[in-house]
This record gives C-alpha cells, sequence and structure tokens, in this order.
C-alpha cells in the first residue's frame, strides 16, 4: 500500500456527469493484467477515451484540452461493480487527487481512502450545480480542506462539511497505512486465535 | 436487549478490536486470492520483508485471466502468462495452496471454494473479487476487497472494515415454472435498483429462498453486490448441512455432525431488528432479462423497455445513453430479438445445475446458426461432472462446443470476447458496458432464458419449451 499524504487541495475540476460510471468503464478488465501498481491511468476510461480504432475520441472530456485539474466530479453511484483496486490506481496515476459525487459504490470508497484518493460525498443539488458550473466555466475552483472537513466551491463560496471516517482522515493527514497499525497489533490478533469466542 | 441477526452474531464474534470512531479490526477465516487482484499485494509483502501469517488459510486458483482452449498449452499472452506464472511462484514462496491451471481442483473462486469444503458457515471469507459474496449461501460472512485489504490479510489475516447496515429480503411465496434463481435476484434488483442496498449486508429469508438448493442460494447471494450491497447471506439448513455432509471431504472438520450442531445456532433470532426490511412475493417473478448497461436495468422477459428511469420523469441522459449504447429504444419489446452469442458459465451461473438446467431445454433441439455459444463449466469438477452425466455429449449433439473452465466471457479478460455492437444473452452477472469486450451488448439471463434463445437465435421465453411438469428450481 502506498503511504499519501493528503491535506488542502485546490484545482480545477473534470466533470463527468453520468450515473453509475462503473469499474469496467474506468478501467476494462483487459488492462487489469499487470503486476504493479503504475501505469493503469494510461489506460483510464479507455474505451471512451479512444475510438474502435485506437484515436483519440474528441468527444470525451479527458480529451477536451479546456478540462483539467486534480479532481473528477462524477455523477451518483461512481465505481460501482467489481472490487478491482485498478480502478482507483488508474484514477491517481492519471493524476486525480479526489472524486466528488452524490454517491460512491462501497467497495471503490474503502478501495480510493486506501490509496490516498479523497472519496468526497456531497448533495445532488450541489453535485449538479457544480458540474454545470464546470461546463460553463472550465475555469471553476474548487478548495478541499481535509483537516476541517469542508468543500467548497470558489467562485460561489458554496461551503460544505463532508463526512470521512475519522481514523481514515487521520491515516491521510498523516500519510499512515492500516498495515503497519495491523502489523502493530499482532500480539492481539495472536490471542483473538488463542481464544477464538465461538459464534453464539 | 440481546436480539441479533445472524450477520452481527458473526461479525461480532471475529472482531479483534474496535478502533474508537474507527473500523473495526475484522479476523479472517478463509481467504481465496487468484492471479489477477493478488499480484501487488505479494509485491507490498516483499517491499516490507514480511511473510505471510496465516498461509493455511488463504488458497489460489488461477481463474480470470485463462484460455478455455488448450490448457495443457502455455498460456499464449504474455501478460496473462506472467500474472498466472507470479501466483505460482509466490504461493510457493509463502507456502499458499494453489490450485492452478490443469490441477483437477481448478475453477472460478467461488466454484471451487464451496465444492472443496472450503466455505463452511458461521465463517468470515474474503477474497480480491466483488462476487465472493457468492460464499454467504452457506450462512458466512462473506465479501470482496481490494488489492490493499488481500495485503492486510496476507500480512496479518485482518482486515479494517467499518460494520454495514443489515438489511432483509424476504421472499415468501410459490415460484412460477421456469422462474429460476438467477431471476429471482435480477428482479429483487430491478425493484431497487444497481445501487438500492448500497452500504448493507443483506440476509435473504423466506419460504422461496429456503426451497431453493445450495447452488441456487449462491446465485442470489452472487449477485448481491449487483444492488450495491457489500454481501449476502443466508441462514444454513438442513439443504446446507445435506450439501456439506456430501462432499468428499472437509478440510479442518473431523467431527461433522458436532459441526453441524453447533451451526444449527447460525441465524437471527426471531425478535433481531434490521436497519431496512424489503418484501417480496416470489409469484409475481417471471422470467427476467436485463436491457440497459446496469444490472437494475432489468424487466420481465415479455415486458417492454420502461419509458423513463424514474417514475414518470423524463428518461434521464445516463438512461438514454445506455440505451442508446444497446441499440434500443424506450418502450420496446425485446421478444423475438435476433442475438449473435450465448454464454452460459461464471460464478453466478456456472455450476452443475445451471448445466442441467440448460441441458433441459436443448435435449432434442439444436443450437440456432446464427448463434455462436460459448459453454463455460465453473471448475475442472462441473466439467467432470458434465461428462459423467452425458450432459456434454448432450450439448455436442445439439451443436454446441463445451470449454474448459475459467472466467471467461464473465469479464473478457481472456480471448472469449464478445465482438463489437454484437448481442450476447449471458448467465454472468454484469451487463456494464464494454464487459465482455469494446461494444459488446449483454443481455444478462437465467441458464433457461439462455438456452432458449440458442436454440432459436432470437430473445425468447424458456416458458415456452416447457411442459408444466419441468419446473426447475435452480
Ligand atoms: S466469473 Fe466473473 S464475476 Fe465470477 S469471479 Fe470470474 S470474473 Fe468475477
Amino acid at each position: 500500500m502506498p503511504k499519501v499524504k493528503f491535506d488542502i487541495l485546490e484545482s480545477t475540476c473534470v466533470p463527468l456527469p453520468f450515473e453509475n460510471v462503473d469499474t469496467d468503464q474506468i478501467i476494462p478488465a483487459r488492462f487489469l493484467s499487470a503486476t504493479s501498481r503504475q501505469g493503469f491511468g494510461d489506460n483510464l476510461f479507455r474505451d471512451w477515451r479512444y475510438t474502435k480504432s485506437g484515436e483519440k475520441n474528441t468527444d470525451f472530456i479527458l480529451n477536451d484540452p479546456h478540462f483539467n485539474g486534480k479532481v473528477l466530479v462524477a455523477g451518483k453511484n461512481f465505481g460501482s461493480g467489481s472490487s478491482r483496486e485498478h480502478a482507483v490506481w488508474a484514477i491517481f496515476d492519471y493524476g486525480f487527487r479526489a472524486v466528488v459525487s452524490s454517491f460512491f459504490a462501497d467497495i471503490f470508497m474503502g478501495n480510493a481512502l486506501n490509496n490516498g484518493l479523497l472519496p468526497i460525498v456531497i448533495s445532488e443539488v450541489l453535485l449538479k450545480k457544480l458540474l454545470d458550473l464546470i461546463q460553463k466555466d472550465p475555469g471553476t475552483k474548487v478548495k478541499i480542506d481535509l483537516e476541517k472537513q469542508i468543500f467548497t466551491i470558489l467562485s460561489t463560496g458554496d461551503s460544505v462539511k463532508f463526512n470521512i471516517n475519522p481514523y481514515k482522515k487521520e491515516c491521510l493527514l498523516k500519510g499512515l497505512d492500516d498495515i503497519d497499525f495491523l502489523l502493530s497489533i499482532k500480539g492481539l490478533i495472536t490471542s483473538y486465535e488463542n481464544n477464538k469466542i465461538q459464534v453464539k | 436487549m440481546n436480539s441479533k441477526t445472524l450477520f452481527d452474531k458473526i461479525w461480532d464474534s471475529h472482531v479483534v478490536k474496535s478502533i474508537e470512531d474507527g473500523p473495526d479490526v475484522l479476523y479472517i477465516d478463509r481467504h481465496y486470492i487468484h492471479e489477477v487482484t493478488s499480484p501487488q499485494a505479494f509485491n507490498g509483502l516483499k517491499e516490507r520483508s514480511i511473510p505471510v501469517f496465516r498461509p493455511g488459510k488463504t488458497l489460489a486458483t488461477a481463474d480470470h485471466n485463462i484460455p478455455t482452449r488448450n490448457q495443457h498449452l502455455q498460456i499464449k499472452d504474455q501478460l496473462s502468462r506472467n500474472q498466472v506464472e507470479r501466483l505460482s511462484e509466490n504461493c510457493q514462496k509463502y507456502g499458499i495452496e494453489l490450485f492452478g491451471l490443469n490441477d483437477p481442483k481448478n475453477g472460478i473462486v467461488h466454484v471451487i471454494g464451496p465444492e472443496l469444503g472450503y466455505t463452511l458457515p458461521g465463517m468470515t471469507i474474503v477474497c480480491g473479487d466483488s462476487h465472493t459474496s457468492t460464499h454467504g449461501a452457506f450462512g458466512t460472512i462473506a465479501f470482496g476487497i481490494g488489492t490493499s485489504e488481500v495485503e492486510m490479510v496476507l500480512a496479518t489475516q485482518c482486515i479494517l472494515q467499518p460494520k454495514p447496515k443489515r438489511m432483509r429480503i424476504t421472499l415468501d411465496g410459490k415460484l412460477h415454472k421456469g422462474v429460476t434463481s438467477k431471476d429471482i435476484i435480477m428482479f429483487i434488483i430491478s425493484r431497487i435498483s444497481a445501487s438500492g442496498a448500497t452500504g448493507y449486508f443483506v440476509e435473504y429469508c423466506g419460504s422461496a429462498i429456503r426451497s431453493l438448493s445450495m447452488e441456487g442460494r449462491m446465485t442470489i447471494c452472487n449477485m448481491s453486490i449487483e444492488m450495491g450491497a457489500r454481501g449476502g447471506l443466508i441462514a444454513p439448513d438442513e439443504t446446507t448441512f445435506e450439501y456439506l455432509k456430501k462432499l468428499p471431504s472437509i478440510p479442518g472438520i473431523d467431527d461433522l455432525e458436532a459441526s453441524v450442531n453447533k451451526w444449527k445456532n447460525l441465524h437471527s433470532d426471531t425478535d433481531a431488528v434490521f436497519d431496512k426490511e424489503l418484501k417480496f412475493d416470489a409469484a409475481s417473478i417471471k422470467p427476467m432479462i436485463t436491457y440497459g448497461t446496469n444490472p437494475g436495468m432489468g424487466m420481465a422477459i415479455d415486458d417492454t423497455i420502461p419509458l423513463s428511469d424514474d417514475n414518470g420523469n423524463k428518461a434521464s441522459s445516463s438512461f438514454l445513453k445506455s440505451l442508446d449504447y444497446m441499440g434500443f429504444k424506450p418502450g420496446m419489446k425485446l421478444l423475438g430479438h435476433p442475438i449473435d452469442y450465448v454464454f452460459i458459465g461464471s460464478c453466478t451461473n456456472g455450476r452443475i445445475e445451471d448445466f442441467r438446467a440448460f441441458a433441459q431445454i436443448i435435449k432434442g433441439r439444436r443450437k440456432a446458426e446464427n448463434v455462436t455459444a460459448l459453454i463455460v463449466p465453473g471448475s475442472k469438477k462441473v466439467e467432470d461432472q458434465m461428462v459423467a452425466e452425458g450432459l456434454t455429449e448432450l450439448y455436442k449433439n445439439a451443436g454446441f462446443e463445451v470449454r474448459q473452465p475459467g472466467c471467461s466471457s464473465c469479464l473478457a479478460m481472456n480471448e472469449d470476447k464478445i465482438p463489437l455492437g454484437k448481442y450476447a444473452v449471458s448467465t454472468s452477472n454484469r451487463n456494464f458496458e464494454g464487459r465482455q469486450g469494446p461494444g459488446a451488448r449483454t443481455l444478462l439471463a437465467s441458464p433457461l432464458s439462455a438456452a432458449a434463445a440458442a436454440i432459436t437465435g432470437k430473445i425468447s421465453d424458456p416458458r415456452d419449451f416447457m411442459t408444466e411438469e419441468e419446473k426447475v428450481k435452480i
């Protein structure tokens, strides 16, 4: 697991106004054959980014030079489907550091947090407003303050508090890793094994 | 109040430690791994120079990336071969049992776990694959995890997990002819949407669930993830115990009777409270099919595609984009629509009962000329059983070829891809864009509906090919 620190991020955004974007769209299965975590960004949204003949699909947002930034803003139920962590690695490897949506799939959310990619849930109303704003003005910036758990659209001043599990927040702020923590309680794990309570 | 749900009973007894304001440290009884989501986890162990903590609790198989023809030959695709070889090396290095390619116990991870007796009631089971929920059919807490978590389990036999909420779905009533467990779960997902159970762990109850075989229960639990649930489970009962008693051996269990007596306690207390309760009538379910690009977009096979995705409002752009990908229009009827491919297999419907059901309709008929069929057993054991029961021969006489086991066209990592724009009636679990190959159009259905499509070359109602007595439960 990589150790990534996250504190304050100010960035323009890339809008992806579709619902139910699943992990097969984020990274198609045929690109999962690598044995390291790097390089998946090249195939992020592969089948939307390139035409069947392998050319850049100029209609797709990632190929539009007006839109860039470290924040991906997506429609509801983002990351549904497979447990492939490759989806998160691809988004991170491409350069995104946060994904904003009104709803995330569970496994995706956990995978993102384990890799320093911050998933931020905002209301559907605010999400729609943000998507509209970015589409009208690709220069629209947002600010994410993890310590204070505040998400702000800088041009309008819309500001909301977002939720994050306090343990995960701590890990991200300090760049800590779950495995270090689990290894540190190995004694406890062994004693659990020795006294395993029966399911009652 | 000490009443507990089954989920709580199993979960609570596996908590090593609760972190304040944080997740639980959950102890894992059984860990399954495969070639695609494990290499980076093993790399992590190497970087830290630490061993696998409890190698005996992890089992490995090669399934996702392997060819379904000529498995005795070297894998042609270099990247796939590399992944499979890395898995063998890692298993050997760390002392993990591997049922690799050509091993008589090889197969799809969620098919072999139960059939080899490694999945047992009351366990916590994880695997780097979202359909780990399958094992919940035995009354286990089983769910998919990411590769970072695979690394956690390898390193410490534990993961950090926030406790999900609990949902109960009760299905009472009598199932109609031609309605299988696949139709039940597709019906439920179509009712509650592809994200309707996100954040929950689902317990399935009711007489219609109880009436299902273990294979049928596995199909139900398998697709729990397709409505966003963390997992699904069914309390063990006589059907479960009979299944286990028939297995040739159960690793680690010496006195099965004693274990069965213990497992009889695995059920939700009568007054246990769930965070959400849903009830459905089994008699209202018909054979199902999907028309869109997520499993929530399903309908009765003789129905028409809805005009909009949410009650009466204008169809959203996501809904129309999805129909456009499929080449369909709102209001369209699907019966009679020509198809190109049929795929029967996967961890959803790749067990022996599924192939028996398929045979029931194929028997005495022939594959349609315009259809390419991929028939892929879920495991070597299923493959052998198909030969022994004469199913392979029956398929052959009807114009079908049986492949070797693997995930195959379910995710199309190998060469079993559905070509651009082609329609495939598939017994797998996901109809996402490109899931079965770039541009492939997937219609999810039961093995019976797949059989009806295979012989007619069109989307067809399986009930038209069955007599009243032929009502099967799978
Ligand atoms: S058959 Fe499909 S869903 Fe099942 S484990 Fe293989 S790829 Fe995953």
